[in-house]
């Protein structure tokens, strides 16, 4: 009776191998395992052999019964398999075909991505974001800034001024970020250390003036903040904008309301501060300087702190003798124009769409 | 200022190419913002000549074929249509192979059938002077290529350089306004010399042949000293006006001046070399001889030397004589005692007029000149002198003028020269490098400072040219510092002590609102803070709307831009027309900056930061499965809740009228008892008077809902049972507003009701006439349990109950 068992198991084994169908395979399920077929039968008459071979038929059926259940089980589980990869494959879709529904995509403008670049970067070095008026008095926009009264810059062709009461107005478009100074150091203590963004705004309109355009001020005041920190915090500011082998130089300039006064010059990262491309060619971007200038700066005018009057808010105070610091104003529009290549400065408030898309 | 550069080195002449110069300067605060070449790029091919010969042309009556001696074996034949050329000249001559000044290669030429082996040069053709007397004849002007060269006629063939000034660098520099003292050569001068340590020759000026004392021949009153500190005038008589030699000639063009005439010439040398301007008047042409300095008469007018009748104010100055006005002092002189081929007696004005004033009047009149950019930055008297010192020498040298004794001085007494003390340990604590005292001390004699040490530094004293700019320590240190220190200045980082950086709450706001808007795909532009008053009507705001206060400009650069922006909607619409005119219908932009309006109470505008969006034609591109949907008022609020939500903010609309939008689509945005701004489509007027379709926007105010938003977020607790999601379908009058259903909805169920939505809205038949259902989502959820139906069927039936009481009835 083994050999039997051996006889079917080997049958039904190669049968089950062989099937390539769930159909097929429920049939010889049947065929080999139901209640009528042989080796169940066979299970089921184990009862009636002699002692001695009950053990070893019971056993061998039973293995068998086991085995041939797996092996169709594992078979139905393969061709299931094999027929949902069939059908998946049959499922195709054009994968070039594009998303849906389309996702838009929105962007900053590119003055407002390199204001806030800007802004993280002083934030990092220590510096609190302030802002302030745009709308100005006189007094914050030139006089506390030891601007002379007959100053060119005060004249009608050089500021915007606000229509006012009969007489003359005190309020201006502010010129530049600077009133801010006064106005933050009225507001808080020494040690001081903030940027100003904001507009500002010049009757200039041609293709490298626009009669608005944005600044960041800077202004640390503390009691022995040198030229040499400010020259130190300004490469900081050019590496992290202009890569980290950028270098910085300061040129003696004049503002009224610094002293030292100087222009700073970012080396040239399109030539590498060389001044020349590879192919010897003069470099388009510095024109063949090796040097960009990208702000004015300077130790602020000890003037400028004799119109911080001392209050509750900022005692101890100003006093130039115990206080001293540096003050800076850069060019947003500059700085990005110089970074993304933009030719022409009314560009950003045209706001063309294909223009906006770029940044 | 351009400043030829052998001129410059006339006075300081450091062992530098002028790319060394540039350098120094540059970095010493003077900037060279280019250089120039004046003259020929290379002065190969250029040669002395000698005519032999100059005969007829054959078929040219103008043209002379010329027989010329280069110094080779053979004379060269050179046509030359110059009226003056003439055998036995000496001239300049340009062989084939010389590259002219505006870059033409000359060549073998044939000229009416002869061939031409080059070009006898007249003295534009070189940029020496303004030409219009024909070829350059040497052996007249020489020997003087320079003021100080001396020489013999030179021999044919020799390289023309030699000779003559034909190629020179020139520097252009860039003067900054606390420097008037170098809008002269000189003053270049001295700051090069501090610069390199090279050594600075005497002052041009420092030998006067003229003398000090009245003058006999002419008078000059002053009436109004406020504006005219300083006036000299000098007289010179038997003067010859002619051509200015060819050195004098070849300084001032390459210094960017036309060449006149000797007198003219003069004045415009001293004035560059000393930075004062000077006037020249032909003193038999002014009447009475005498000059009266007076403020103009309101309205008044002049005929200056251009032709031009100019009409002045009550704070221009004008110089009378007993005739009336002659010039506008400062700008312009007046043609009628202009110097002129047949002036004998010349009148030598040098005067010092008041910077600012000058700057007023000139823009005022549109009337810019050398003279009165040098005056306006405010220039100090002593310089009068200085420059009649010069131009008196040249008067006498190159006019044969005789000076008349004596030199008209109205109006000046020098000040005493200003002491200020240098603390040496000062500039170190302001530069964070230290300089010495010796360096110090170098550098300020160097600039004409004088100095004397004393026990904590210096003590300095201030030259004249620099006292309106060196008053205090501060700017002693700053002079040392240009001249040594920056260079060598260490990269150091501030102490900080503490600060620490960080953007407030209304900044992080402001960031957070623009991001959300551009992560739902939207653009942002920057407008304009400008605007134009007919943005108003446009706007259809009424006479009283408080849009209408402005703050509005004295002096705008046009209509155009005349007041300050009321509102962010003038400047999407401009930038949707502009985009929908290029780039095709479809626009989602948004704008985040400040608005303006005329402020009642405070002594400044009233400023706040807005946001607004502005959406029009398709939401999204045409896609191959979704039809997109089009901007209109849900759009937008769909857009306003992405903003708001945000920042959890407690807000609702509320059916409002704008003048500019669309009176039965538009809403005012509520929170915290606030108008925060509208939300609408816009007034099909208003869309259609930027050219645009249906439209919709929002503006709010960013301020307030900073000031809405809680910077803190408090932490909400949820439990892990799901919620039971049902829903419910209820008619209404359609004068229900689905606002006030929620509302019920939410002060009916109590705690367990999760969310409600509406999901559905249907009018029609089968609702009945002048009703609506609304599809609502509603789901519940407790924090302790999985609620069911039985849970929440009293619930339910509340709501339907409060529904009813407006009435609500439910759908099968």
């Amino acid at each position: 009776m083994i050999e039997r068992i051996e006889q079917l198991r080997t049958q039904a084994e190669g049968e089950i191998s062989r099937a390539d169908s769930s159909e097929a395979l429920e049939e010889l399920r049947v065929r080999h395992l139901g209640r009528r077929a042989e080796l169940p039968q066979m299970l089921r008459e184990v009862a009636g052999l002699a002692v001695k071979e009950r053990a070893a038929v019971g056993q061998a059926a039973n293995a068998a019964r086991q085995a041939l259940e797996t092996m169709i089980q594992a078979r139905v589980a393969q061709l299931a398999g094999e027929e949902l990869e069939a059908s998946l494959r049959a499922d195709r879709v054009d994968v070039t075909l594009p998303g849906a529904p389309p996702q838009t995509i929105g962007r900053l403008h590119v003055l407002t991505a390199t204001r806030r670049e800007l802004e993280d970067i002083f934030l990092g070095l220590g510096f609190t974001v302030m802002e302030g008026p745009e709308v100005e008095t006189v007094h914050y926009n030139f006089d506390a800034l030891n601007h002379s009264p007959t100053h060119p810059a005060r004249a009608r062709t050089d500021t915007f001024y606000v229509e006012g009461p009969p007489g003359g107005s005190d309020l201006v478009l502010r010129t530049h970020t600077s009133p801010m100074q006064v106005r933050a150091m009225e507001a808080h203590p020494p040690p001081l250390y903030v940027v100003i963004p904001g507009r500002v705004y010049r009757p200039d309109s041609d293709a490298t003036h626009t009669p608005q355009f944005h600044q960041i001020e800077g202004l640390a005041v503390d009691e022995d903040i040198t030229l040499a920190d400010l020259k130190g915090t300004l490469l900081e500011f050019a590496r992290a904008v202009f890569g980290d082998e950028r270098d910085v130089r300061l040129r003696p300039h004049f503002f009224p309301f610094t002293e030292p006064s100087v222009e700073v010059d970012v080396s040239c990262f399109h030539c590498d501060g060389k001044g020349f491309l590879r192919d010897g060619a003069r470099c388009y971007l510095c024109k063949g300087e090796g040097w960009l200038e990208v702000l004015g700066a300077g130790e602020v005018d000890p003037n400028v702190y004799s119109h911080v009057p001392t209050t509750e808010r900022n005692a101890p105070g100003y006093d130039p003798e115990k206080i001293q610091g540096f003050a800076w104003g850069l060019g947003v529009e500059r700085i990005a124009m110089l970074k993304h290549g933009i030719p022409d400065l009314r560009l950003y408030y045209e706001n063309d769409l294909r223009f906006l898309e770029q940044f | 200022m351009r400043v030829p550069l052998p001129w410059l080195r006339e006075y300081c002449d450091p062992d530098l190419d002028v790319g060394g110069i540039e350098e120094r300067l540059t970095m010493t605060g003077t900037k060279v913002e280019a250089i120039h070449r004046h003259g020929v790029a290379s002065t190969e091919h250029f040669v002395v000549g000698r005519v032999l010969e100059a005969g007829p042309h054959p078929d040219a009556d103008r043209l002379k074929v010329c027989m010329v001696d280069v110094g080779e074996d053979d004379p060269a034949t050179i046509v030359c249509g110059a009226p003056n050329v003439a055998g036995g000249q000496t001239v300049a001559v340009a062989r084939p192979g010389a590259v002219m000044p505006d870059g033409t290669k000359l060549k073998h030429a044939k000229l009416r059938g002869v061939v031409s082996e080059g070009m006898i040069l007249a003295e534009n053709e070189l940029e020496i002077g303004s030409g219009g007397e024909g070829i350059m004849v040497l052996d007249g002007l020489l020997p003087d290529s320079g003021p100080r060269r001396a020489g013999a006629v030179p021999r044919p063939g020799t390289s023309l350089a030699d000779v003559l000034p034909i190629a020179m660098d020139v520097v252009e520099l860039e003067i900054t306004p606390n420097r008037p003292d170098c809008l002269g050569v000189y003053g270049v001068a001295r700051e090069l010399h501090a610069a390199t340590g090279a050594d600075l020759a005497q002052a041009p000026w420092s030998e006067d042949v003229g003398s000090q004392g009245p003058v006999a021949e002419a008078s000059v009153t002053v009436e109004c000293p406020d504006l005219c500190p300083r006036f000299t005038a000098r007289v010179f008589e038997n003067v010859t006006i002619g051509p200015s030699p060819t050195w004098l000639k070849a300084r001032l063009s390459a210094a960017g001046m036309r060449t006149i005439n000797n007198v003219v010439d003069i004045t415009n040398y001293a004035m560059l070399l000393t930075g004062q301007p000077l006037h020249a008047f032909d003193l038999d042409r002014v009447a009475g001889a005498r000059l009266t300095v007076r403020r103009a008469k309101e309205g008044e007018q002049v005929q200056t030397l251009d032709g031009q009748a100019r009409t002045l104010d009550g704070e221009m100055v004008v110089i009378d004589d007993a005739e009336g006005p002659t010039s506008i002092a400062g700008l312009m002189g007046g043609a009628r005692s202009e110097v002129e081929p047949d002036t004998t007696r010349v009148l030598l004005e040098v005067a010092t007029w008041s910077g600012p004033n000058i700057h007023r009047s000139s823009w005022a009149l549109g009337l810019r000149s050398e003279a009165s950019g040098r005056f306006e930055k405010g220039l100090q008297p002593e310089q009068c002198m200085h420059a009649q010192a010069i131009a008196t020498r040249l008067m006498i040298e190159l006019c044969g003028a005789d000076v008349a004794p004596g030199t008209i001085d109205v109006g000046w007494e020098a000040p005493p020269a200003q002491a200020i003390r240098l603390r040496e340990g000062r500039v170190r604590a302001i530069l964070g490098v230290a300089v010495s005292v010796q360096r110090q001390a170098e550098i300020l004699r160097a600039l004409d400072f004088a100095t004397e040490p004393v026990k904590d530094g210096l003590e300095v004293s201030v030259p004249a040219l620099r006292r309106d700019d060196v008053t205090r320590e501060i700017d002693l240190i700053e002079e040392v510092a240009r001249i040594d220190g920056l260079e060598s200045l260490p990269a150091t980082l501030p102490a900080r002590r503490g600060a620490a950086g960080r953007l407030t709450h209304a900044q992080r706001v402001r960031r957070a609102a623009e991001d959300a808007m551009v992560g739902r795909g939207l653009h942002e532009i920057v407008g304009w803070s400008f605007t134009e008053p007919a943005l108003l009507d446009r706007l259809r705001l009424p006479a009283e709307d408080a849009m209408r206060r402005v703050v509005a400009l004295e002096n705008p650069l046009s209509e155009g831009q005349s007041i300050m922006r009321p509102t962010l909607l003038g400047s999407l619409l401009d930038a949707a027309r502009h985009n929908v005119s290029r780039n095709g219908p479809d626009i989602a932009i948004f704008e985040s900056g400040t608005v303006y309006r005329a402020s009642h109470e405070g002594p400044l505008a009233d400023e706040h930061h807005a946001l607004a969006v502005l959406l029009s034609g398709s939401l999204a591109p045409r896609s191959w499965r979704v039809r997109p949907g089009q901007a209109d008022f849900f759009a937008a609020k769909a857009l306003l809740d992405a903003l708001l939500d945000r920042f959890h903010l407690d807000w609702s609309v509320e059916p409002t009228s704008w003048p500019f939008l669309h009176p039965g689509r538009s809403a005012a945005v509520l929170s915290g008892g606030e108008t925060l701004g509208f939300l609408g489509e816009l007034h099909p007027l208003v869309a259609g008077a930027w050219d645009l379709e249906r439209t919709a926007a929002f503006a709010i105010d960013l301020g307030k809902v900073a000031a809405l938003a809680s910077p803190l977020l408090a932490f909400g607790a949820f439990g892990p049972f799901p919620a039971l999601r049902q829903d419910l379908a209820v008619t209404l009058p359609v004068s229900v507003a689905a606002g006030e259903v929620l509302e019920r909805v939410r002060a009916t169920a109590g705690e367990t009701l999760d969310d409600v939505s509406v999901f559905d809205v249907y009018t029609g038949a089968q609702v009945g006439e002048g009703r609506r259902s609304l599809a609502l989502a509603l789901s519940f959820r407790a924090l302790d349990r999985t609620l069911t139906d039985e849970d929440i069927a009293p619930v339910r039936e509340r709501i339907v109950a409060a529904l009813g009481e407006i009435g609500g009835e439910l759908r099968g």
